[in-house]
């Protein structure tokens, strides 16, 4: 019998962030379910309020606090667990767990590690010890040496010859990561990287070998299985997140393939994990000759993908062998009736592709690297590596049609772009081709292996053969071969230059559509018990009967991106439970490895495929659905309204034609105007000269913002005349068919959130919250308090009577979000989107009020009475906060706009304001204590405004430095102050020299300006303040906040409850 | 490049028809359909005897992916391949990959399906014809060009092994310990495995009776079909049997071993082939991932006193191995040897040595 604990402490990964993402919500949230399985009692540390791990019906208690030692030692303490689970969370989890471990506190409070233990993940993390680990049984590791400082690394590097690659000891993500092919790189990269870590590698750089993964588990038992294996398409040197992936290996023979297989479960042997393990190889493409680059002993992105590439519970599986289970006695819960101790089986073939959003980042580069930038991915599951990753390019809604056929992707030197990628290569390799370069020319540029390209090929030839069909009708046997190689309708569209439409009626005129088939994990071997599907075009039979005629499809959101992320997710899995509750057969269609919906056992079907017009119809033929939820899954599903209703699709819900009149831009003000709702000024203009005079009226600053978006192409803020023509011809073409949305920006104003749910036109439950800082701060990187605690009564009940009015108008039945300037007590609808909100997870655990559970009954036309009022006056507050991820960023501007930023966020509780507000902030990586302090508090305005603050930190004996017109500022107040001289000056004693030499703890820097895109000296000041990973603030609401709730609680004044405990 | 793509049929006895575009040899054929669930391995699937007189089909879609490496002798044998030519009947596939790409591909698949004069199909939905050979049980099919017309054609009603097994004995190596191997169509990579542990090995007939030589141990090899037609085997094996040295068999061979301990056999649905079946050892927690290719196994419970079931195959419970409590006698189901498939079970040729002595 096996020896259960008790009480389990799980910890999460906090914030998503670059390198760290939802992965961990669904490796978390299978964990918990397994130790619930067991009977184990679960208590999950995560202040990622969004995600749903952090949902009330998985662990027993859930602490919103962050993943630091200090907080999980006072969590320990309290709730006096008797195991913990490490490898759930990511680096955040393992890093909190080594130092809990290191520092004694885990045997002074008896607490078991489960799993593998901490030696092995030290051994795996520290890579002196890695090193001479794998040397004991004779693996081969990268020539590699570590180094303490940077001449150390010069010398090192030296000795290795250039290029060299520089890593970080500890590892997240491939962070402070790079490649060097002089001296003064590795200076530079030597100098960042030693802000991180006291050890830095010095490695050799393998130019060119493929990069190869295994997914390993191992039980105490010492049986080890290879779940999964992958290939990257793009070799090393670019990070595996940044790398196009496909699972399984296409170019390894029989003997490679299971040589790194041997060597993988032997170094899994040898270093004793138990559970689930990552290796990741090079491997030469001209010989049998690799080498391991690195181990992660816990789940990872790439276990969540391997995991959902095969259908192997690999998270799940995990836990239950650290809970001391052999593989052996667990199910394969696919098959039900095989064992899990076995190797997955693929019949099919899965396209991994990041996916990026360089372009909402000012000053960024977009080159990749050994550093991972990409802020999400999508899986593409065919039967032809074609299919897949035409599947794939369009899941990344960049408006890529597939690999051809793009309109708006342009790569102005394509040789560049194959030799020195950045995230638009792939499309450079059609381009190549088309120019007339051969397989043997492109592969020298990009060690892309020559498969790949020849595969690529036959997409380009494809297109021709398509092209030369001119006039006349495409015939069959061509559409066909086209469409197996995974080409749209809108695609061939395009290329036959007719309409979508016609090419779908010409396409079932001819009787071809997709096959649904099953992801079984034995390749037909075994029947499968679950349906997780995706279709092809490979095939002539479908693998199920479509039976069922009470089924609802919900589409999910997507990749996770800048402004759609895990709060999506967790919409689409309520909304699908609560479907389930009211007898409903469940139809999930999402795209992103990464999520929980893509779990196979949350919904009766996961459609693993594209959230497209084309797909969605055809899976709502063959299933014959009652109908299809598009409010959940954020703007991808929402945009398909109008096309789907037009088809003849049921939209459940609001009513298409709402959505129109709420997303049109100019029904919706026709409409604002008819309520008598106020509206900041606006107008479509198709010029500039247009554009002056209305910014002569309404006076600047105003807000610019193409309609025409791809990939959210900058929105801007003009503050005079010369900015307003610098960022129009910006936006290059400006034309009648893409005009320019110009309003006028509203300054010094708050901006408040309103998220409801409402049923046939009547406003059912909302929840109004307060931003922290001024309107100009995107609502998605602003920070959120929920109860507002510095609104008027008064604002908020017009914002009340405004949401009433419109949900009235719109007949809105179902989950709505509106966005809102007030100044004084004049308020200003901004947005208005019909559909669940990127805040509707907060406000629904900070309410313990399940929006999304009312909001799918109401969409499912159940009665649902009204809510009991009470439950919306809290004896406490709740802050949700921004996550950024500038580190990752290089040379990105760490500053707020309208353009969105952040990549995930927090939300925590606390008796008051400053509390919840304080936790928020130590959850997103600010520390206390502050005792020395960079302030460059920017114009004027700022400076006064900021002036009682100042006070508050003197009073506190907070040291200052400033630069020097803040410093004058100040000294003319009275506050003694350390002058610094700015970067550019050259002059001593320097600003650089205060961040670098890590003199203050805190940086407070107020831009100038709202968009200035000139490299200044504030830019220098935040960047380095970010690479010396110092927290800062760039927003004066924020600052002063945050000096206001230090001056009056401190750490040990933070209370350590439950979620539960706040009633 | 691509040619213009020549139609190619596949026909099952329940009536059923495939269609797809013809590789390698254009040239009808008729055989039993199999379906084999692994993801690489092709070069050394299709030289593996086992599958003499089957239609192979692959289940996984993309094949031809990294060619098919040139041909090279290392003592005596053909380093890259399991025996010296193509062994199955036909190739039956999803996606054939006219480009192949690897450091070490010679040819592409086709020319060397061509050269071998064996057929194969592309563009066939080897999923739904899997599930359909996984529900109905293994098929005899035919795979047919234009108008040709072949019979259907059982070829586990006829001795396979005497077509495969080597005609005059060989030797092999030149370590201190002797093995005679019984090649009832042995894959090339079993021999390896003996010679990288410095083992003499003498590779003999399925037939030939070495009872009265100098030896100190006897390796039973895999083989094609049903095993009960290796009556002579059988007796052979009966009579090493009456002494105490070591026997060892694989695949064929623990049912060879099985049916002169008495034992019975019988033929699977649909048999296993893959790199993916679990094993575990008898009175242990241990499980092995092992490659496999049979169609026909060992009764377990026709296991007469003194013998024993050694491994057991943790999906469907089948028989995987057995062995006898007191002497020297083990044999497996699955293929040790790998090639293709994983190498985890490499070990029981270490055991076996370790037993010579």
């Amino acid at each position: 019998m096996i020896n259960l604990p008790k009480k389990v402490i799980i910890l999460g990964s906090s914030a998503l962030k670059i390198g760290e993402a939802g992965e961990f919500d669904y490796s978390g949230s299978q964990a918990i379910k397994a130790l619930k399985e067991e009977g184990v009692y679960t208590i999950l540390v995560n202040p990622n309020i969004a995600t749903i791990q952090t949902s009330d019906y998985l662990a027993d208690q859930v602490y919103f606090l962050p993943v630091t030692p200090y907080f999980v030692e006072q969590i320990i303490q309290k709730e006096k667990p008797d195991g913990i689970l490490l490898g759930f969370g990511g680096q955040t989890a393992l890093n909190c767990g080594i130092e809990l471990e290191k520092s004694g506190v885990l045997s002074r409070y008896g607490v078991n590690v489960l799993g593998t233990p901490v030696e092995t993940i030290l051994n795996t993390e520290d890579r002196d010890l890695f090193v001479s680990k794998l040397k004991q049984i004779n693996v081969k590791v990268p020539f590699s040496h570590a180094v303490n400082n940077i001449d150390q690394a010069v010398k090192k590097a030296k000795e290795i010859g250039f290029p060299v690659m520089i890593r970080i000891a500890f590892a997240l993500g491939g962070l402070g990561s790079g490649f060097c092919r002089d001296e003064e790189e590795v200076r530079e990269l030597a100098q960042k990287a030693f802000a991180y870590t006291n050890q830095i590698l010095v490695e050799e750089y393998l130019l060119g070998w493929k990069e190869i993964e295994y997914e390993i588990v191992r039980d105490k038992f010492n049986n080890c299985i290879a779940v999964c294996n992958m290939e990257n398409f793009d070799p090393m040197g670019i990070h595996t997140g940044e790398s196009i992936v496909v699972a399984p290996s296409q170019t390894l023979s029989n003997r490679e393939y299971h040589k790194l297989r041997e060597i993988a479960i032997r170094t899994v042997r040898h270093l004793g994990v138990v559970g689930e393990c990552n290796i990741q190889y090079a491997f030469d493409p001209h010989s049998e000759d690799y080498r391991v680059i690195e181990i992660n002993a816990r789940l990872s992105r790439s276990s969540a993908l391997a995991s959902k590439a095969t259908g192997y519970p690999l998270a799940a599986v995990a836990a239950k062998l650290a809970l001391g289970y052999s593989l052996v006695d667990l199910p394969n819960s696919i098959t039900k009736i095989t064992k899990a101790c076995y190797e997955p089986a693929l019949d099919y073939i899965v396209v991994k592709i990041p996916r990026w959003d360089l372009k909402k980042f000012k000053q960024v580069s977009k080159k990749l690297g050994s550093g991972m930038k990409s802020v999400g991915e999508v899986m593409a599951i065919g039967r032809k590596f074609e299919e897949a990753l035409q599947k794939g390019l369009r899941m990344l809604e960049i408006g890529a049609n597939g690999l051809v056929q793009n309109n708006n992707i342009d790569i102005d030197n394509v040789e560049q772009e194959l030799k020195e990628p950045t995230d638009l290569r792939v499309f450079a390799v059609p381009e190549a081709m088309k120019k007339g370069m051969d397989v043997d020319e492109i592969y020298k540029l990009t060690f892309i292996d020559k498969w790949f390209l020849h595969k690529i090929k036959n997409i380009v030839n494809i297109e021709q053969q398509l092209k030369q069909v001119g006039e006349q009708r495409c015939p069959r046997d061509l559409m066909l071969e086209a469409k197996q190689a995974g080409f749209s309708d809108s695609q061939l569209a395009g290329i036959l230059e007719k309409d979508e439409k016609e090419i779908r009626q010409l396409r079932l005129n001819y009787g071809l559509t997709p096959c649904v088939k099953q992801i079984d994990t034995l390749a037909a071997e075994y029947p499968a018990q679950t349906n997780y599907l995706y279709l092809t075009y490979n095939g002539n039979e479908d693998d199920l009967s479509f039976l069922e005629r009470n089924s609802v499809m919900v589409l999910g959101s997507g990749a996770y991106r800048i402004g759609s992320s895990v709060e999506f997710d967790w919409c689409c899995v309520n909304s699908v439970k609560t479907l389930k509750r009211l007898n409903y057969q469940t139809i999930m269609v999402n795209y992103n490895p990464e999520t929980v919906s893509t779990d196979y056992d949350e919904c009766d079907k996961l459609y693993f495929d594209e959230i497209s017009f084309e797909t969605v119809v055809d899976i709502y033929e063959k299933e014959k659905s009652v109908g299809v939820i598009i409010s959940m899954g954020g703007q991808i599903p929402n945009n398909l309204a109008l096309k789907l209703d037009a088809a003849g699709v049921k939209v459940l819900g609001t009513s298409a034609k709402s959505i129109d009149n709420a997303e049109d831009r100019h029904k919706f003000s026709k409409l604002l105007d008819e309520l008598g709702i106020d509206q900041p000024e606006w107008k479509e203009l198709t010029s500039l000269d247009e554009a002056k005079v209305f910014a002569g009226t309404v006076g600047f600053p105003v807000l610019i913002r193409p309609s025409y978006v791809l990939s959210g192409a900058a929105m801007s803020v003009a503050s005079n005349d010369a900015e307003l023509e610098k960022f129009l011809n910006k936006a290059s073409d400006i034309s009648s068919e893409h005009p320019v949305v110009i309003s006028k920006f509203i300054e010094r104003a708050k901006e408040i959130e309103i998220d409801a749910v409402s049923q046939e036109g009547e406003l059912l439950v909302y929840a109004i919250s307060e931003h922290v800082e001024n309107a100009g701060v995107h609502s998605g990187d602003a920070t959120l308090v929920l109860p507002p605690q510095r609104t008027y009564l008064e604002t908020t009940r017009r914002i009340k009577k405004i949401a009433r009015k419109l949900a009235h108008a719109l007949k809105i039945n179902g989950p709505f979000n509106m966005q809102f300037v007030a100044k004084d007590n004049d308020v200003k609808v901004i947005e208005c989107n019909l559909r669940a909100s990127r805040s509707f997870p907060f406000v629904s655990k900070i309410f313990k009020v399940n929006f999304i559970d009312i909001a799918t009954r109401v969409i499912m036309g159940h009665h649902v009475p009204k809510i009991d009022k009470s439950v919306f006056e809290l004896d406490y507050v709740g802050v949700k906060a921004p996550q950024f991820s500038f580190t990752r960023l290089i040379g990105a501007d760490p500053t707020l706009g309208v353009e969105m930023a952040s990549t995930g966020e927090v939300g925590c509780i606390g008796p008051d304001f400053e509390e919840a507000f304080l936790k928020s902030l130590l959850s997103v990586g600010y520390r206390l204590p502050v005792k020395n302090v960079l302030l460059s508090t920017g114009p004027i305005e700022t400076k006064a405004e900021f002036l009682a603050s100042t006070r508050l930190l003197a009073d506190m004996g907070i040291n200052f430095y400033a630069t020097g017109g803040t410093a004058r500022f100040m000294m003319e107040n009275g506050f003694e102050v350390k002058k610094v001289h700015w970067p550019l000056s050259g002059k001593k004693p320097n600003v650089l020299d205060v961040l670098s030499n890590k003199k203050v703890d805190l940086v407070i820097n107020i831009p100038k300006n709202y968009q200035e895109e000139e490299l200044t000296n504030d830019y220098i000041i935040r960047r380095k303040a970010v690479d010396f990973a110092i927290p800062l603030f760039t927003n004066v609401q924020l600052a002063r906040r945050f000096v206001e709730a230090i001056y009056r609680k401190n750490l040990k004044s933070l209370e350590i409850k439950s979620w539960a405990e706040y009633e | 490049m691509e040619q213009k793509r020549i139609k190619a049929r596949l026909e099952l006895e329940d009536g059923s028809v495939f269609h797809g575009f013809s590789f390698g040899a254009q040239k009808s054929i008729a055989g039993e359909v199999v379906f084999n669930t692994s993801m690489m391995g092709y070069p050394e699937s299709l030289t593996d005897p086992s599958y003499y007189g089957q239609i192979l089909v692959l289940t996984y879609p993309l094949i031809g992916n990294y060619g098919v490496p040139e041909s090279r002798i290392v003592d005596g044998l053909d380093e890259w391949f399991e025996s010296d030519g193509i062994k199955i009947s036909g190739l039956i596939v999803s996606e054939y990959s006219f480009e192949y790409s690897h450091w070490n591909g010679h040819k592409s698949l086709s020319e060397w399906l061509r050269e071998h004069d064996v057929p194969g199909l592309y563009g066939i939905d080897t999923r739904l014809l899997t599930k359909r050979l996984r529900d109905e049980g293994a098929m005899l099919g035919r795979v047919l060009f234009f108008t040709d017309e072949r019979d259907f054609y059982d070829p586990n009603k006829i001795n396979l092994v005497e077509k495969v097994s080597i005609k005059e004995p060989v030797e092999y190596g030149n370590g201190d310990k002797k093995v005679i191997m019984i090649d009832c169509g042995c894959k090339d990579n079993i021999i390896r495995c003996l010679l990288k542990r410095d083992l003499k090995v003498k590779r003999v007939p399925w037939n030939y009776d070495f009872t009265h030589e100098d030896y100190d141990g006897v390796l039973i090899s895999n083989g094609p079909g049903d095993p009960k037609m290796c009556r002579e085997t059988i007796d052979i094996v009966k009579k090493v049997l009456n002494g105490d040295k070591p026997v060892f068999g694989i695949c064929m061979g623990n049912q060879i071993l099985s049916l002169a301990a008495g034992a019975d056999t019988y033929k699977l649905k649909f048999g296993h082939r893959s790199q993916n079946q679990p094993c575990v050892e008898a009175g242990t927690k241990r499980c092995y991932i092992t490659s496999q290719n049979h169609g026909f196994a060992v009764d377990g419970r026709t296991l007469p006193d003194g013998w024993e079931p050694w491994f057991t195959n943790a999906n469907d419970g089948t028989n995987e191995g057995i062995r006898h409590v007191s002497k020297p006698f083990m044999s497996v189901q699955f293929h040790p040897e790998a090639s293709p498939g994983p190498v985890d079970t490499g070990i029981l040729f270490d055991d076996f040595k370790r037993i010579l002595s």
